[in-house]
C-alpha cells in the first residue's frame, strides 16, 4: 500500500504535477519541506531587522518611503510562507517558537550589521540578487502551495534587487566618500552573499533528496555559479571591485572562476556566533513577548464580541 | 512678483501639514519589524508609509513655492531640504505626533487621536482655495478614512480586551490626553489660512472630534467621566515650540545628510 502511494507520488512529481496538501506525501518530504519553507519565512522576518535598522536614518524621503515599503513586503513575505507551511499541518504559533529556541534556523546572511547607508544597497543587489537565483527554480516546486507563495515572492524581489543596485549605482557617481562607502559595503557583504547557497554540494546531505522530489532543481554550487557570473559583470556597471582576487573569466569553463570561500566562517555563523546572531534573535523574542498582551486582548475581544452576537441572535 | 514666502499662508500651512505627516510617520516606522502581530506590523508600516507619502506631497509643494518665491529664480529647494535641513524650531508639527511610541496602546491611541483630527481636517480642506492643498487633501482623506477605522477598532479592542489591556489604555490616555488641545488652537498661519479660504480655522473641529472620541471610548468600555475638556500644556509645536523629543528624531533622520552634506541619495 505505502509502497503504490509512494510511486504514485513520485510519477506526479516526475509529470511536473504539483503535490497539494490533500495529497499523500512521504513523511520526509512533509519533514523536507516543513522545515525549508518554515526557514524561509524566518529568514524573511529576521531580514526585516538589519534593514529596518536604516529605516530612521534614510538619506531621502524617497528612499525612506521606499524602505519601508520593502520591510514590509517582507512581513508580506512571511506571512505567504507561514500560510504554506501551515498546510503541511504546522502552525505559525509552532513555527515562531522553533525560531525563538533555535531549533530552526534562518539564512545566516541577517547576522551581519548594517553599517552604513550603502549596505541597504549592497542588501538589495547582493543579498536579494542571491536569494532571487535560489528562488526563481523554487516557482516550479513540486508542492503547490509553496511554489505559488515564491511567485508572488519573486516578483517583489526582483524589484528590490533593481531597488538596492540603484541605491549603490547613485553612490558610486557621487562624492569619494559615497564612492568609499558603496565600496566598503560589496566588501563587506560579497562573500556572506556567496555563503548564501549553502555548503559545497559534496557537503550539502539534503540536496540530491530534495532534487528528486523536484524540492531543489539545482545544486547549491550551480546556483552559486550563476550569481557569481552575474555580479562579476554587473560590479563593471558599478565601477567597484569584488573582494576577491581570484575572480577571473575561465574561456574554457564560460564561467567566472572564484577564491576559496571561508566555511570556518560559515559554520561559525550558522552555530550562532556570527557579529549579531543574538542581537537578531532578541529583537525577535522581545517583539513577540511584548506583543504577548496586544494577541491576548485581541482574542479576548474576539471571544466576547461572538458571544454578544449569539445573544443578540 | 515674487511673494514673501515666511507670510503666504499656503507655504505655511503645506509646511505645518507636512511636518505633522512626517514626524507621525517617523514614529510609526519605529515599529517595522518589532510589531506585536506580524498581520499589525505591516499595517503599521503601511500607514506609516502613507504619512511619509502626504508628507512629500505637502513638501513638494512648499518647495515649489519657495523656488517661485525667490528673486533671482536660482533657488533649489526641494522637499529634502525641508525635511533634513530645518532644526526642530522651523518644524511645526504639533506635540502628540513627536511623542514616543511607548507601548501598543499609546502608539494605538495616538494614531486614533491624530487620525481622527486628520479626517475632519482633510474634510474641509479637500475645498481649499488653494487647488493643490485641496487635491493633496482629497487623495490622503481616502487613507485616513482607513487609519481611522483601524486605529479606532484598536481602541475598541484593547479597551474591552482583557484587564491589562484596559489598563495600558488608561495609561496611554493619560500620557497624551494633554496633547489633544493643542490640535485645535490655531496657530496664527492657520487663521491666515482660513481667512483666505486656504485653510480652516481647526477650532471647528474641536467639538465634532470631541464627539466621536466620547463614542468610541463608550464602546472601549472607557471612563469618560474625567474628560470634561481637552487639556494642553501650555506650549505648542505648531508655533515651533516642542518637547525634547523632536529634537532627537531630528538628530537621528537627518544624520546622513548632515554628515554628508550636498549629494545626492
Amino acid at each position: 500500500m505505502a509502497e503504490q502511494q509512494e510511486k504514485i507520488f513520485q510519477d506526479k512529481v516526475d509529470h511536473e504535477i504539483r503535490i497539494e496538501p490533500k495529497d499523500w506525501m512521504p513523511d520526509q518530504y512533509r519533514k523536507t519541506l516543513i522545515r525549508q519553507m518554515s526557514q524561509h519565512a524566518h529568514s524573511e522576518i529576521v531580514g526585516m531587522l538589519p534593514e529596518g535598522n536604516w529605516i530612521t536614518r534614510a538619506p531621502s524621503l524617497r528612499r525612506k518611503a521606499t524602505l519601508i515599503a520593502k520591510v514590509q513586503d517582507e512581513a508580506g513575505h512571511g506571512l505567504y510562507l507561514y500560510s504554506a507551511a501551515e498546510t503541511l499541518g504546522i502552525s505559525r504559533a509552532e513555527m515562531i517558537d522553533q525560531l525563538h529556541s533555535g531549533k530552526t534556523k534562518y539564512s545566516s546572511i541577517f547576522n551581519y550589521p548594517t553599517l552604513t547607508w550603502a549596505d541597504i544597497g549592497a542588501i538589495g543587489w547582493l543579498v536579494d540578487g542571491a536569494a532571487i537565483m535560489n528562488q526563481v527554480p523554487l516557482c516550479r516546486a513540486s508542492y503547490g502551495p509553496y511554489a505559488r507563495a515564491m511567485i508572488r515572492i519573486c516578483k517583489e524581489e526582483s524589484f528590490h534587487q533593481r531597488q538596492g543596485f540603484e541605491i549603490l549605482l547613485t553612490l558610486s557617481k557621487g562624492s569619494e566618500e559615497q564612492k568609499r562607502m558603496c565600496q566598503d559595503a560589496i566588501d563587506r557583504w560579497w562573500w556572506p552573499a556567496v555563503m548564501m547557497f549553502g555548503p559545497n554540494d559534496e557537503s550539502s546531505p539534503h540536496t540530491k533528496q530534495s532534487v528528486a522530489w523536484k524540492i531543489k532543481r539545482f545544486t547549491n554550487d550551480e546556483l552559486r555559479q550563476k550569481f557569481i557570473d552575474v555580479c562579476a559583470e554587473q560590479v563593471h556597471i558599478l565601477g567597484m571591485k569584488i573582494p576577491d582576487p581570484d575572480l577571473k573569466w575561465n574561456e574554457q569553463t564560460k564561467h567566472y572562476d572564484f577564491g576559496a570561500i571561508n566555511w570556518d566562517e560559515f559554520w561559525n555563523v550558522v552555530n550562532g556566533n556570527g557579529p549579531c546572531n543574538k542581537e537578531r534573535l532578541a529583537a525577535r523574542i522581545k517583539a513577540h513577548e511584548e506583543g504577548a498582551w496586544v494577541r491576548e486582548a485581541a482574542i479576548a475581544y474576539a471571544e466576547k464580541k461572538k458571544r454578544k452576537e449569539k445573544v443578540i441572535a | 512678483m515674487p511673494v514673501n514666502i515666511s507670510t503666504y499662508q499656503p507655504f505655511n500651512l503645506s509646511l505645518h501639514l507636512a511636518d505633522n505627516a512626517l514626524i507621525l510617520g517617523h514614529r510609526n516606522s519605529e515599529w517595522t519589524g518589532h510589531g506585536p502581530i506580524l498581520e499589525q506590523d505591516i499595517a503599521i508600516s503601511n500607514i506609516a508609509l502613507d504619512l511619509v507619502g502626504q508628507a512629500r506631497n505637502f513638501y513638494q509643494y512648499a518647495a515649489k513655492l519657495m523656488n517661485e518665491s525667490s528673486v533671482d529664480g536660482k533657488e533649489n529647494i526641494t522637499e529634502d531640504t525641508l525635511a533634513y535641513h530645518r532644526d526642530a524650531w522651523d518644524f511645526k508639527n504639533c506635540l502628540l505626533v513627536e511623542q514616543t511610541n511607548g507601548d501598543w496602546a499609546k502608539t494605538i491611541l495616538r494614531q486614533f487621536f491624530f487620525s481622527l483630527y486628520q479626517f475632519y481636517l482633510y474634510e474641509q480642506l479637500q475645498n481649499s482655495k488653494d487647488s493643490t492643498i485641496a487635491a493633496i487633501s482629497e487623495k490622503a482623506l481616502k487613507e485616513v478614512t482607513y487609519h481611522v477605522k483601524w486605529s479606532s477598532e484598536w481602541v475598541i479592542r484593547l479597551g474591552d480586551g482583557t484587564n491589562e489591556s484596559h489598563e495600558r489604555i488608561l495609561k496611554a490616555l493619560d500620557d497624551l490626553w494633554k496633547f489633544t488641545e493643542e490640535l485645535f488652537i490655531p496657530a496664527d498661519y492657520e487663521l491666515e489660512a482660513a481667512n483666505k479660504h486656504v485653510g480652516i480655522d481647526p477650532s471647528l473641529l474641536k467639538s465634532k472630534w470631541f464627539q466621536k472620541v466620547i463614542e468610541i471610548f463608550e464602546e472601549a468600555t472607557i471612563p469618560i467621566d474625567n474628560l470634561s475638556g481637552l487639556h494642553s500644556i501650555g506650549f505648542y509645536g505648531k508655533e515651533g515650540k516642542h518637547s525634547e523629543h523632536l529634537g532627537y528624531i531630528l538628530a537621528e533622520m537627518q544624520f546622513v545628510q548632515r554628515a554628508y552634506p550636498n549629494c545626492e541619495w
